[in-house]
């Protein structure tokens, strides 16, 4: 056996117990420190936002911007579900590697601002009059506001509008103005046997509701009421039963697994005559590489429906700051000006429908629309309602609660108890909700 | 300076072990050995701690929470409620349960017996056999989301190919996974399709290793093909063919982007093909009820160890 005698110093792979347990910690404790509390000045501005046009468009005008606040802007794009996820795992761990987000305000909103992730911009929009906080139309402003801050700002706005066939269409005297006549009108034209089909629309539990809320507020009825489940009124029952009919007796088949992606190549292919989705995408049908309808295709207001036409009028998207941000007043410089007046001109010139009431009063920003779609997204602005969707915490939650009946419906199901059922554990979930919401 | 000496006995080591704490510069080889091993081994024991421990400890302290939200908000500790709220959930959680164990046994059978077929086809060299064995393996390499929307283009109700092709067949068409009673089955099936190559690469590694006396014996004394295949081979094969229901089946039962992406959140609008998996991400993901969320993945995780346990004992008990 060897004994090894070496001086102190020269022993550089010797390492006791204790020495060995004091790197140990000194090594976990450094991985642990958080990282600088200030921002390089080397440091990009990272924006992680929505794949949609929109970020496309605003991606074009990025140098002005990192001339004006002397850093470079790095803009990364993820589809909405990814985008969600993102977030959840990243600010779960007060991540600052993200500056500037989009996110869907009816959706996110509340939950992200109980969790504390998103600034308090109350301040900057209200006291920056070049910034024009109440030009904001009512409805995407108040979306904008949670527990009386200001957390977000619209950037993308959002109606349903009636797409339809104007070659079959005509024959009935246009688009129909009614949701009676938009049924009649379905049945008629549809020969499913033959692979075309009346109506096509979103049809998935939790998918469907938004589009479905417009047939909602057109019948009367509402998510909620008085604070209380909407969803067992005989408006929304009533509502149910006309969405769930057009879709089972003149919509394609396997609908109930039907979102945007599968319902709007159906009518893209020339195979429905009539498609209710968001007018965002309006630029899918005038696309010849990906739409055989581009000229038949007809856009108009959302059809009547016993309380009128009540569509949906939202703020699809907004912009957020990371409250973990190292660069706040360069996020918001950002904000300031994505949503300024003149770049919501400029991007709504460009097809891309934008929350400032200024913009839309200058019929110049309309131009690039179809002159019937232009009209279409007017009316429905007009009379739309500022919500989509249940105004809960857990939005998630409550899409598929009320998206239950509306399953049902589709598949040819006795809407009424099911609606009923679904009211009553809607109750139970808002009252859970509202607890949530104390915060 | 370096000096060497040598021990001579226990007591020398001791009496080396007293010199040393009483400041002196020896230390022996074992000694630096012992040390310089856990120097050596912290970054693999670290990275085990890090990535397997922690998540674990992590996900089960989370568990009796009601974290909600966000998992660094004020959580309060609730027990054991999320695993009785889970184990009573009769409209999610054991729907889910079931159509986890549907799924897993269903594809990962039919994979058996269709990859120990093919593996018995290809046991024999034939004209063409490496390029059959690379059309086999094209599944298995492409990723299952990509294989999951090549699916669905497929199989779409309207648009696809597959009712084009049975139509010409006088088969009326197919909802496929737009259907809430044929999800699960056609889901089971494009499994089927891609993994079923991944049991016959195992099975005939098996077959390979058989030795070639039993059966030939069996054939000189009279056995068909089948009679060979039953009471030679099986039994011979029975170890591989349990080591290979093992690595099929967790892998099985873990199933998440294959039904994420062709059914989206909730596996459908009737949660007609939500598993455990899909239901502890939306769970996390769509409601933010990651106490909730957590104690699922627990029992999903226990399940999948209580299965990997018994039949690791019927595999070690066949071997034996």
């Amino acid at each position: 056996m060897t004994h090894v005698l070496r001086p102190r110093a020269a022993r550089g792979i010797e390492l006791s117990r204790r020495s060995f347990g004091v790197l140990a910690a000194t090594s976990v404790l450094a991985a642990c420190a958080g990282s600088p509390r200030t921002a390089s000045p080397d440091a990009p501005l990272r924006v992680l936002a929505i794949n949609h046009v929109w970020t496309q468009a605003i991606s074009r005008y990025l140098p002005e911007l990192e001339e004006r606040i002397g850093r470079r802007v790095s803009l990364r794009m993820l589809t909405a579900d990814q985008l969600t996820s993102s977030f959840n795992v990243k600010l779960n761990a007060s991540a600052t590697d993200i500056d500037v987000m989009t996110i869907r305000p009816l959706q996110d909103q509340m939950m992200f601002a109980r969790n504390g992730w998103i600034a308090d911009l109350t301040d900057r929009v209200e006291g920056d009059a070049d910034y024009r906080w109440t030009d904001f139309q009512d409805a995407p402003r108040e979306r904008s506001i949670t527990a009386g801050a200001a957390v977000s700002v619209p950037v993308v706005t959002e109606r349903p509008a009636l797409y339809y066939r104007k070659d079959l269409l005509e024959e009935f005297g246009g688009a129909p103005r009614t949701l009676d006549d938009m049924l009649d009108i379905a049945l008629e034209t549809q020969r499913r046997s033959e692979g075309f089909f009346g109506f096509v629309g979103r049809g998935q539990r939790a998918g469907a509701v938004t589009q479905w809320s417009s047939f909602l507020y057109s019948f009367g009825g509402d998510f909620t009421v008085d604070g209380r489940s909407g969803i067992g009124t005989p408006e929304a029952v009533a509502a149910y039963e006309f969405y769930g009919r057009l879709l089972h007796d003149a919509g394609p088949p396997g609908a109930t697994n039907m979102s945007l992606e599968q319902a709007m190549p159906i009518f893209a292919q020339g195979k429905a005559a009539m498609y209710v989705d968001a007018d965002a995408i309006y630029s899918n049908f005038l696309d010849t590489s990906i739409s055989t309808v581009t000229d038949t295709v007809g856009f108009a207001p959302f059809p009547a429906g016993q309380a009128g036409s009540v569509p949906h009028n939202i703020p699809s998207w907004s912009l957020a700051v990371n409250e973990f941000s190292l660069l706040r007043d360069d996020s918001w410089e950002f904000l300031r000006w994505a949503s300024s007046p003149e770049m919501v001109a400029r991007l709504q010139s460009e097809g891309i429908p934008g929350a400032r009431q200024s913009v839309w009063d200058d019929p110049a920003t309309l131009a690039s629309f179809p002159a019937d779609l232009a009209e279409a997204m007017r009316i429905n602005a007009a009379n739309g309602v500022g919500h989509d969707r249940p105004e809960v915490m857990q939005v998630g939650r409550a899409r598929d609660i009320v998206g239950r009946p509306l399953v049902s419906g589709i598949v040819g199901e006795d809407v009424a108890s099911v609606a009923a059922d679904a009211d009553a554990e809607f109750n139970d979930f808002l009252v859970r909700d509202n607890r949530q919401q104390e915060f | 300076m370096t000096t060497t000496t040598t021990r001579t006995s226990t007591a020398g080591a001791a009496s080396t072990r007293r010199t040393r704490s009483s400041d002196t510069p020896f230390v022996t080889f074992e000694q630096a050995n012992r040390r310089l091993k856990w120097a050596l081994l912290a970054p693999a024991l670290g990275f085990v701690g890090l990535m397997i421990a922690f998540p674990l400890v992590f996900t089960i302290n989370l568990s009796l929470t009601d974290a909600f939200g966000a998992v660094n908000a004020g959580n309060s500790y609730v027990g054991l409620q999320n695993f009785a709220d889970a184990l009573t959930d009769t409209r999610r959680f054991w729907p889910a349960v079931g159509r986890t164990v549907t799924f897993t046994l269903g594809a990962v059978v039919l994979e058996t017996v269709l990859g120990l077929a093919l593996a018995m086809l290809m046991r024999k060299a034939f004209r063409g056999m490496e390029i059959v064995r690379t059309i086999l393996m094209v599944p298995l390499l492409a990723t299952p989301v990509a294989i999951g929307i090549l699916w669905m283009l497929i199989l779409d109700p309207t648009n696809g190919i597959a009712n084009h092709l049975l139509g010409f067949v006088g088969i009326p068409p197919q909802e496929f996974l737009g259907s809430v009673s044929q999800s699960l089955p056609t889901l089971m099936l494009i499994d089927v399709w891609q993994w079923t190559p991944m049991m016959t690469v195992l099975l005939l590694a098996g077959l390979t290793t058989l030795p070639e006396e039993p059966e030939e014996a069996a054939r000189v004394d009279g056995a068909n093909a089948w009679q060979r295949f039953v009471h030679i081979i099986l039994p011979m094969l029975r170890t591989t063919i349990l080591t290979a229901l093992v690595l099929r089946g967790v892998d099985a039962l873990k199933t998440f982007d294959l039904i994420y992406a062709t059914k989206g959140p909730g596996g459908g609008s009737d949660f007609e093909a939500e598993t455990l998996n899909v239901y502890a991400y939306g769970l996390t993901f769509d409601y933010q009820e990651y106490g909730l969320a957590s104690a699922v993945l627990v029992l999903f995780t226990l399940f999948i160890v209580a299965i990997v346990v018994v039949l690791r004992r019927r595999t070690e008990r066949s071997a034996s």
